[in-house]
């Protein structure tokens, strides 16, 4: 039953995720790319990590997807403005995307990946992932959150008003 | 500028205070102003089967009136469409044949009697113009309608049904009427 | 099949059919909260009190005239009301609308799935609630509708974090995210809205942000967007989106009040001695009650505050909200970590 879901699950990622390359319009791409992300959400599920399914689908596809796709519409990018690419950088992109196929596809053969089922622990519920990070990952995590806040210092520096500019919308 | 009348206020625009700027002690205010406003009785009235009460001398929809043998008073003389200032009314005269004498009062009747209800400003100028008492306003509401041409009301509409007699006395007191023939 | 399965199918079918009938009602709420607020009558012609107006207002849904604009996005824009509709049901599913029943020599929840993620879950759905007004608003392609759609998500966006973390405070006193403890932890009148008042405030603010309901009707306003992301929408698809947003306010109003106000916990009901049975339907109707004065309350709010204006809001979100979170945050952190020493420093101070 199980198997069979997966199976299911694994073959709308790829189709949702083919068709977000394939799509002409960009927001036809985020919205395939939005579904690809609630597979993978399913994925999780089926490993039992609860929590890594909720995040996913509250940041990335609750989140960052909307604020991808609100650019995007806000954009209103179409077939008339879509830019047209020289030969040399289609070239270029073709060279380096099947570069990066032969690197997976040499890992994938090269590399020991089992195909046995991997055991459903309960590692992925809310209670022992909290205590795992807060007791032997609390360092890498620590350090991760130092990241983010210097990334939000960053984002807040680079919008700031510099002096001199004058406030757009009084209060 | 002076003002001209002294209810004008100065808009200012001071800084707010703490307490307003919460802006929670206001939005409280207004919610019991509205939740005083939940029991307090409605200013509706349920139109068809109540009615606003109206004056006897109210200028609703006309009615061309017979006499009491119910023949009909109005006799085309065309006063009402001269004293119509929104020039509404038309008719048609004729002469009244013989054996019609239970039919038309006078000699002389309407064969057509128009009234564009769309024009009509309800002035009830017509009432007071007509020297045979014939033309009233009533305090009946004059109902809406789909099409324009439905607005152009004619003898079927406005003479007086003789087995659903419309009372007036009301509006035709003494006064009223000895003041009209004085004019 | 066993009895458990087919009374949690049971079950499924009463919620999502309450969930329906109550936004139904909820339409003819609306009309007589507001025309009562404003002195007048309200619906009143189709049955005894109009109480038959929310089944000719769907009727009338059904038989208008369904129009698909011809330069929108087909699919989308068929797929948009649906979504909104989808993701405003999903919701219901973590609710706890009662405590155990036995019956048929099974003991049960009234909850379709009691899941330890629960708060994660709503947080979930709410967030992707915003697609069914973006794709729509976007599929329409109709400026209003885009503008309405744009204002909704940048909206639904900022104000989850201050969401998220007033719920976060709950989470952090109750020590769990599953919303059967949650309830659990708020019995004998020990209820969150006591000890965490800002708290409170945040969330109800939020919900109403969340839900786009007036006075945070941005991605709607009539009098700027005419009628924001659903300008373009007729007929049923229409009646899907404001159907959507009364479910959206219907368990906005459960979630105040399983998370706030105890769900289905009422005052002494261990203290009269009734059986356990009796005790778990008089909670559901007690649940039930908190959850129509919630509504009630939307709509009271509705009809008493004007719109904020859009850069209010963002400030309202930004600068007061999350702030607000953050302290109330750390003051229940706090609070939690150094309880006993501040109450053993009281006690040794008088």
């Amino acid at each position: 039953m199980l198997g069979y879901l997966f199976y299911i699950l694994s073959g709308l990622t790829i189709l949702t995720a083919i068709m977000m390359i394939a799509a002409r319009n960009p927001v036809h791409s985020v919205l395939y790319l939005i579904a690809t992300f609630f597979m993978v959400s399913g994925q999780y599920l089926l490993m039992n990590a609860q929590f890594l399914f909720v995040v996913n689908i509250i940041v990335y596809a609750g989140a960052i997807m909307v604020l991808f796709l609100f650019v995007l519409m806000l954009l209103n990018l179409n077939k008339e403005t879509e830019p047209q690419k020289s030969m040399k950088t289609k070239l270029a992109g073709v060279i380096a995307g099947g570069l990066l196929l032969i690197t997976l596809l040499g890992a994938l053969i090269k590399g020991n990946v089992s195909s046995e089922n991997l055991p459903i622990t309960d590692i992925g519920l809310v209670k022992n992932l909290g205590r795992v990070l807060f007791t032997d990952f609390v360092v890498p995590f620590e350090i991760s959150s130092v990241l983010f806040l210097s990334a939000m210092v960053g984002a807040i520096l680079v919008g700031k008003r510099h002096n001199g500019e004058t406030e757009v919308i009084s209060e | 500028m002076k003002s001209l009348t002294n209810r004008s206020i100065e808009v200012s625009n001071k800084k707010m205070t703490l307490m307003e700027r919460i802006y929670l002690p206001a939005v409280i205010g207004g919610l019991f102003i509205t939740l005083k406003h939940l029991f307090m009785k409605g200013a509706t009235i349920k139109y068809p089967e109540q009615t606003r009460p109206v004056s006897n001398v109210y200028r609703g929809k006309h009615v061309l009136k017979r006499d009491d043998k119910g023949a009909e008073r109005c006799t085309a003389c065309g006063l009402c469409a001269v004293a119509c200032p929104a020039e509404a009314i038309t008719m048609t005269s004729a002469e009244r044949q013989k054996g019609e004498e239970g039919l038309y009062r006078e000699e002389k009747y309407a064969t057509v009697y128009e009234i564009n209800m769309l024009r009509c400003i309800f002035c009830g100028l017509c009432e007071s113009a007509c020297p045979k008492e014939a033309i009233f306003l009533t305090t009946e509401i004059l109902p809406a309608n789909f099409e324009r041409e439905d607005f152009i009301y004619g003898k079927d509409r406005l003479v007086e049904q003789i087995d659903k007699r419309i009372d007036v006395s009301k509006r035709q007191t003494m006064e009223v009427v000895t003041q009209k023939f004085n004019d | 099949m066993s009895t458990l399965l087919i009374i949690k199918i049971v079950i499924i079918l009463i919620i999502f059919t309450i969930t329906l009938v109550a936004a139904m009602y909820s339409t003819y709420m609306e009309r007589k909260v507001a025309a009562g607020i404003q002195d007048r009558i309200g619906p009143d012609r189709a049955g005894p009190w109009g109480i038959f107006q929310p089944l000719a207002d769907g009727g009338k849904m059904f038989f208008k005239e369904d129009f698909i604009p011809g330069k929108s996005e087909k699919w989308l824009f068929i797929l948009a009301p649906g979504l909104a509709m989808f993701t405003a049901c999903m919701t219901g599913a973590i609710i706890p609308w009662g405590g155990t029943v036995t019956l048929f020599g099974e003991t049960f929840n009234l909850q379709i799935a009691n899941i330890d993620i629960g708060i994660l879950y709503i947080m979930g759905f709410v967030s992707i609630g915003v697609y069914g007004i973006m794709i729509g608003g976007w599929a329409s392609n109709n400026k209003y509708s885009l503008y309405g759609a744009v204002r909704a998500s940048s909206q639904m966006i900022s104000y989850e974090l201050a969401m998220g973390l007033a719920i976060l405070a709950i989470v952090m006193s109750t020590g769990s995210l599953n919303l059967g403890d949650i309830v659990e932890a708020q019995k004998g009148g020990q209820w969150n809205v006591f000890y965490q008042p800002l708290a409170f405030l945040l969330f109800l603010v939020c919900a109403f942000a969340e839900c786009n309901r007036a006075p945070f009707d941005m991605a709607e306003c009539e009098s700027e967007l005419i009628g924001g992301y659903h300008t373009e929408y007729s007929s049923m698809k229409l009646g899907f989106f404001l159907f959507a947003e009364y479910i959206n306010m219907f368990i906005s109003s459960a979630v105040i009040s399983v998370l706030f106000f105890g769900g289905y916990n009422f005052p002494f009901m261990h203290d009269l001695g009734l059986s356990a049975n009796a005790i778990t339907f008089i909670g559901v109707g007690v649940f039930f009650a908190k959850i129509l004065f919630f509504i009630f309350f939307f709509m009271w709010v509705r009809w008493t505050l004007p719109r904020f204006r859009y850069d209010q809001l963002m400030q309202l979100g930004w600068k007061a909200l999350i702030p607000l979170a953050v302290i109330n945050l750390m003051i229940t952190g706090g609070w939690l970590m150094f309880k006993g020493d501040l109450l053993a420093m009281i006690t040794k101070m008088f």
